[in-house]
């Protein structure tokens, strides 16, 4: 059984703004019956150009119609431009959560929207320059890199839950890796943030403790953290990584390139005199 | 508020006549029946007991009953003991729509080198032997069937499919976790050579199963350790869900009549009125050949999860192959392999009923399920142009 907040739950009970609004400004329609979850969204404007009213229609499980209903509280009286900045975790936030694997129905909620606007403005429904990158669920790679970005995705999975691309026959997976690969070296190139000594010591101890600890001690090893010399990190191996020949490799490869990825880029981890 | 519960295919209440049995042997017949001393070895008679009432459900000796900890146990143990025993063999044969017991093991070892074939099913989610037929090689070690489908209760022809692999030397093993209790088996009178059981889909409790193995099967045990259950599975005896266990499948048997007049009629009676006061909804599998107590439901334009919620409002509890309902992006395998279109496979519920449901129980379904699914049908963009969409799907 999902682990749906009280939120989600009272959403989906007792929906707000269900229906369609006749002659609407705006409308949309996005998902479909085989993906097991749409929404249509309509809206209209008051005088001064907000949003006075919006209703949906949804076909899905809870938490679809949970965030189309929370979709439709939250825009209500913004400005377009306002409501454009909503973001799918505004609306996931704003239902206490939602479980991972049904992020996607936030981000049909964001689509959705945007699509309205669109509609509303009479622009093109799809930007050109964006390509289909999920035959399966017809996700463009401009969706992928958005939810990459505004959620900080790391994993094929992780995109799969959000915009359930890759979700199908799985053809398009080197694409979205690449992707995701794209936008983490743009993020990492333009904002690098600053830690202070303090701050990367205990960054350092949480990721041994929290990413490299277990994986070592399933294969009988362990690893202790000796000093922090600037970015050059001293440990000391443990049980069976201690008399392991491999574990120069280890300590390289693996503990060294998790540090990098996780702390700082400039880490370079040294095997403490034994 | 009232539990009306028809989830009995995921699992079953503990019969109070099985907790009476089961009790003692927490508390004061605690003894391993392994022991020497008469403490422990009267538990041990108990044991016999309760495999003769195995033995006796399914037309088997006691000899041929090896208690494990659950279907999945059985499953795995009756696979592997085939392969072990047939090295030369890397061959398997199994279904489309499995439980995921023997899914994903098949899965597992087509990653280790083995060949796995899944059998189709048609619109009916039935099996065409002739399939099987030309599927069976030299290089087949075993073919793996299940008896009755867990999702909509289809029952497969495993006596004809276990005398064809017997024609050619191939191990024959059946899945009948569904169907133990619910339809008359005896091994005397077919060819199988294993058969998994689980406990809590037949009254007994979670964490006790069955795998039979006919006599003069070459069998290699699949947990190595003591001398237990005559060396073919280690590990000391769950003695009070044995004794549980033995216990339910007497009631089985006795049930068996009631269960294919009584929870038959309460399931015929829930199906007809269900479609016959909501439209564009439809039965998945073949009704004519179905478990007496299962029957799978789909609502066109409505999504299972959804559902399920509102069903739970009410307190009904049942199970949904949409998609949602299992983490997963895709409806159920069993009812993609039957080809039931996306409209409605979302919308699919499989409510399984057991001798416990009541007249008014199955009443206040009928009673409460139009509202639920109009409700979600109000909700749903495709519901006012369903006729539309359903010619352009």
């Amino acid at each position: 059984m999902w682990e749906y907040t009280d939120k989600v739950k009272d959403h989906f009970l007792n929906p707000h703004n269900v229906g369609e609004i006749e002659n609407p400004d705006g409308e949309a329609e996005v998902g479909s019956l085989a993906c097991g979850d749409a929404l249509k969204l309509t809206f209209s404007l008051d005088e001064n150009k907000r949003i006075k009213e919006a209703k949906f229609k949804t076909f899905g499980c809870a938490s679809a119609i949970a965030t189309s209903s929370a979709l439709t509280d939250i825009i209500k009286g913004m400005t377009l431009e306002e409501a454009l900045k909503v973001t799918n975790q505004d609306i996931a936030e704003y239902l206490g959560g939602l479980p991972q694997e049904k992020m996607h129905c936030s981000v049909m909620g964001k689509q959705a929207l945007e699509k309205a606007v669109e509609n509303y403005r009479g622009a093109p429904s799809i930007e050109p320059g964006t390509k289909i990158i999920c035959e399966c669920f017809g996700v463009t790679d401009k969706e992928i890199e958005r939810v990459v970005r505004e959620n900080k995705l790391s994993t094929v999975e992780e995109v799969t839950n959000y915009t359930k691309a890759g979700g199908g026959c799985g053809n398009c997976h080197d694409a979205i890796q690449q992707i995701i690969d794209s936008v983490k070296s743009e993020s990492k190139s333009s904002q690098q943030p600053q830690l202070t000594n303090l701050q990367k010591i205990r960054l350092i101890e949480e990721t041994i403790e929290r990413e490299i600890r277990p994986s070592l001690k399933h294969d009988g090893g362990d690893i202790d953290l000796i000093d922090v010399i600037g970015n050059r990190v001293i440990v000391a191996t443990r049980g069976a990584c201690a008399t392991c020949k491999a574990s120069d490799i280890t300590l390289k490869h693996f503990v060294e390139h998790r540090l990098k990825e996780l702390v700082s880029p400039d880490i370079t981890v040294e095997e403490a005199a034994k | 508020m009232k539990t009306v519960y028809l989830d009995n295919n995921a699992t079953t209440q503990v019969a109070e006549e099985v907790l009476d049995a089961m009790l003692p042997y927490f508390r004061d017949l605690y003894g391993n029946p392994s022991s020497m001393h008469t403490f422990g070895g009267q538990v041990g008679q108990k044991i016999r007991a309760a495999r003769e009432q195995v033995a006796q459900l399914i037309g088997a000796s006691p000899d041929e009953i090896i208690f494990t900890s659950c279907g999945t146990e059985s499953d795995n143990a009756a696979i592997h003991s085939a392969l072990v025993t047939r090295p030369d063999k890397k061959h398997i044969i199994t279904s489309r729509v499995e439980h995921p017991a023997i899914r994903a093991l098949a899965a597992h070892l087509a990653g280790q080198g083995y060949r796995v074939t899944e059998l189709p099913v048609d619109k009916n989610g039935v099996l065409d032997l002739e399939n099987l037929e030309k599927s069976m090689t030299p290089d087949t070690a075993v073919v793996s069937l299940m008896w009755g489908n867990n999702e909509t209760g289809v029952i497969f022809p495993v006596e004809e499919a276990a005398a064809m692999a017997h024609e050619r030397g191939i191990l024959f093993h059946t899945d009948a976790v569904q169907s133990t209790g619910k339809i008359p088996i005896n091994l005397k009178k077919n060819a199988i050579d294993m058969l998994s059981i689980s406990g809590h889909k037949l009254n007994a409790p979670k964490g006790i199963g069955v795998l039979y193995v006919r006599k003069g099967t070459k069998f290699s045990p699949f947990l190595i350790g003591g001398h237990q259950e005559r060396e073919r599975r280690g590990g000391t005896e769950n003695t009070p869900s044995i004794v549980g266990l033995g216990k339910a499948c007497e009631l089985a048997a006795q049930n068996m009549e009631k269960e294919n007049t009584y929870v038959k009629n309460l399931r015929d009676k829930l199906e007809k009125e269900l479609l016959s006061r909501i439209p564009q909804s439809r039965v998945n599998g073949d009704t004519g050949n179905r478990l007496p107590n299962t029957t799978n439901i789909s609502f066109e334009f409505v999504e299972g999860e959804a559902i399920l919620l509102l069903m739970n409002e009410q307190g009904i509890c049942a199970s949904s192959g949409s998609a949602c309902t299992s983490g997963s992006l895709q409806p159920s395998h069993v009812l993609r392999a039957m080809g039931v279109p996306f409209t409605m496979a979302h919308g699919s519920i499989r409510f399984s009923l057991s001798i416990y449901n009541t007249a008014a129980e199955i009443d206040f379904v009928i009673d409460k399920m139009p509202a639920i699914i109009e409700r979600l049908r109000g909700m749903s963009p495709f519901w006012n142009s369903g006729q539309q969409a359903c010619k352009t799907q």
